[in-house]
């Protein structure tokens, strides 16, 4: 331990967090060795989504907010869908449901093996970024490029590309994927399911930091299967409401250092969670055998409490995502029609689905013409804000004694544990060019 | 399915942030000279990028750049020249960028033989449509830059401008 670690002041600040979604910076102060301040800050613009919305048309709103995001757009196109349609009273079932929720495994697969292995894995081999990474793991690397590929094809097929698809609508599809096309995917899904089992199992072998918290999680929760684009939402203290009555029980409030707002409880002092270990602490008994198998031969127990495992509950989710998704493909039969038709009303609609970092809440207020006069989103990075720096917080208090770059290199691993998504809006290239 | 041209342009970019616009101009400009066969675009998640480049021989990335260059200036980069410049990776600090993608299938060999970096300088990317005027310009001329070097090297369905 150096001395500077023990009295005087400390300040590890990062002002461009690397390997997440979006731009965010770190701010850890540190005086006679006790926390004095400590800020995960958002500092990209907002972009005004909600305000943009007002006065469209209900039928915009899932190719609207879809460009919310680039990696999860599934998230917002069905939120938004399921919020309209929760507004007319519509259900969307049979095939066109089983293709909506293909889809969005194929946006957990390509997501969550992207953060594994190609922003996170990094973090457990000491390795800077991917690059280093597959200098070590060249096979482990490849391989998860290529269940990258897989989850991207999934979405191509249905949704006519793999980032921002178009052919989601409210109410359904605007065209049904032929059953070739969709049979077509099987050869590939069972092979990339085998190879999803194997980089499953080399997360097994990494070193976790040592932290544990109990964790409030909050996550959706279907009757019949593993909650991914459908449920009510359940948190692991016993609440269990529909998604209608979210605005009930969670708010947003905005902070000096955010750009964006931080979700909080309405009934818990404690900051909630949303994501991957939420999910799996509420509804891991609804996961696959062969997934629940694999958790316990990887070394997770029926809760996950150490937030640096989240790399493994993503491997797992991308096993069953996979194992899913050939389910789905194999009992595939071409709906009848796109889409069911859809009356907007005068009313309030509400949906929300598992975006691969979490709940994706939705509402919104119609008028009779089915414009919409009041939008509101709340997507899980804000969600999860709170969480992060109370990990935070937990994390660099116990690793004070470390020299800073070994503490800012934990802390910014614990960041990546939620694989926060702050948003992409545009990106550039920023190039120094030096002449000799 | 036949296989794919071996000459891909891939242009990357968001045309609702100014200048970013850049990559996505190209590529209109190239599709209606005719090249649409051979140019896709990109919101620029370099693993998309790399994802297509199995089984071509040549790539052609467009991007935009920011460098302090005066806005319009075209730099090109050879990727098999050896590292791009370190500054190229820090930009893209939210996903896997084209610098690091591009070093990545350099450790995994999946880098085309030929592939090469054209980067537009912008001049301002803040929230809205439209490039500035030498933006666009530059864009226009490296479209039929392109065009030119792709039929050099005998792509096809590549025919006379519309325009």
């Amino acid at each position: 331990m150096t001395e500077s670690a023990q009295t005087g002041t400390r300040v590890i600040q990062v002002d461009a967090l690397a390997r997440v979604e979006g731009e965010g910076a770190l701010y850890l102060k540190v005086k006679d060795g006790a926390i004095e301040d400590l800020k995960f800050r958002i500092y990209e613009p907002p972009r005004f989504f909600e305000a943009l919305l007002e006065g469209r048309d209900f039928s915009d709103a899932p190719d609207i907010t879809a460009r919310i995001c680039g990696i999860c757009p599934m998230a917002y196109l069905l939120s938004a869908c399921q919020a309209m349609e929760d507004a007319a009273g519509v259900s969307v079932t049979g095939p066109l449901r089983d293709l909506r929720r293909l889809a969005y495994c194929g946006e957990w697969i390509e997501s969550h093996v992207l953060h594994a292995f190609l922003l996170h894995a990094p973090d457990f081999l000491g390795h800077q970024d991917a690059i280093a990474l597959a200098k070590d793991h060249p096979e482990a690397v490849r391989k998860a490029l290529a269940l990258k590929k897989a989850g991207n094809a999934i979405l191509e097929v249905i949704g006519g590309r793999a980032v921002h698809p178009v052919n989601f609508r409210v109410g359904g599809l605007h065209s049904v994927p032929r059953r070739s096309a969709i049979e077509g995917l099987e050869a590939m899904l069972a092979s990339s399911l085998e190879t999803a089992i194997e980089l499953t199992r080399f997360t097994a072998g990494l070193t976790f930091p040592d932290f544990e918290d109990d964790y409030l999680s909050v996550s959706l929760r279907h009757p019949d299967e593993y909650a991914i684009h459908e449920g009510r939402i359940v948190s692991s203290a016993g609440l269990d409401i529909p998604v209608s009555a979210f605005e009930e029980h969670f708010t947003e409030e905005h902070v000096d250092h955010s750009n964006a707002l931080q979700g909080l409880s309405k009934t818990s002092a404690t900051p909630y969670l949303v994501g991957p270990v939420a999910r799996y602490n509420n509804n891991q008994d609804q996961l696959s055998p062969l997934a629940r198998e694999l958790a316990a031969e990887i070394g997770l127990g029926e809760q996950v409490t150490n937030p640096f495992r989240s790399i493994q509950v993503r491997m797992i989710e991308t096993v069953y995502a996979f194992e899913e998704a050939l389910r789905l493909v194999r009992a595939y039969e071409e709906p009848e029609v796109a889409a069911v038709p859809v009356q907007p009303k005068s009313t309030r609609g509400a949906g929300c689905t598992e975006a691969p970092r979490g709940i994706c809440y939705h509402s919104y207020d119609l008028d009779a013409e089915g414009r919409i006069l009041t939008a509101r989103i709340v997507p899980p990075t804000s969600q999860n804000q709170r969480r992060i720096e109370r990990d935070l917080r937990g994390v660099a208090e116990r690793h004070l004694s470390l020299p800073d770059a070994e503490l800012q290199w934990v802390c910014e691993q614990a960041i990546r544990n939620y694989d926060p998504c702050i948003s992409c809006a545009t990106h550039f290239l920023k190039l120094t060019v030096e002449r000799v | 399915m036949s296989e794919p041209p071996s000459l891909l342009i891939q242009c990357i970019g968001n045309r609702l942030r100014g200048d970013d616009g850049a990559g996505p101009a190209v590529a209109d400009r190239l599709r209606d000279l005719g090249l649409g066969d051979h140019v896709r675009e990109y919101w620029g998640e370099g693993t998309e990028l790399m994802q297509d480049w199995e089984g071509r021989e040549r790539v052609i990335v467009v991007d935009a750049s920011r460098s302090g260059a005066p806005p319009g200036t075209l730099h090109i980069l050879d990727a098999n020249a050896g590292e791009l410049p370190r500054d190229l990776r820090l930009a893209s600090s939210h996903r896997l960028g084209l610098a690091e993608v591009i070093e990545l299938a350099r450790m995994l060999d999946l880098l085309p033989k030929d592939l090469k970096v054209h980067a537009i300088e912008g001049e301002g990317y803040a929230p809205g449509e439209g490039l500035s005027l030498f933006v666009e310009r530059a864009a226009l001329q490296l479209a039929d830059q392109l065009r030119g070097e792709a039929m050099r090297h005998g792509a096809q369905n590549a025919s006379a401008a519309r325009d």
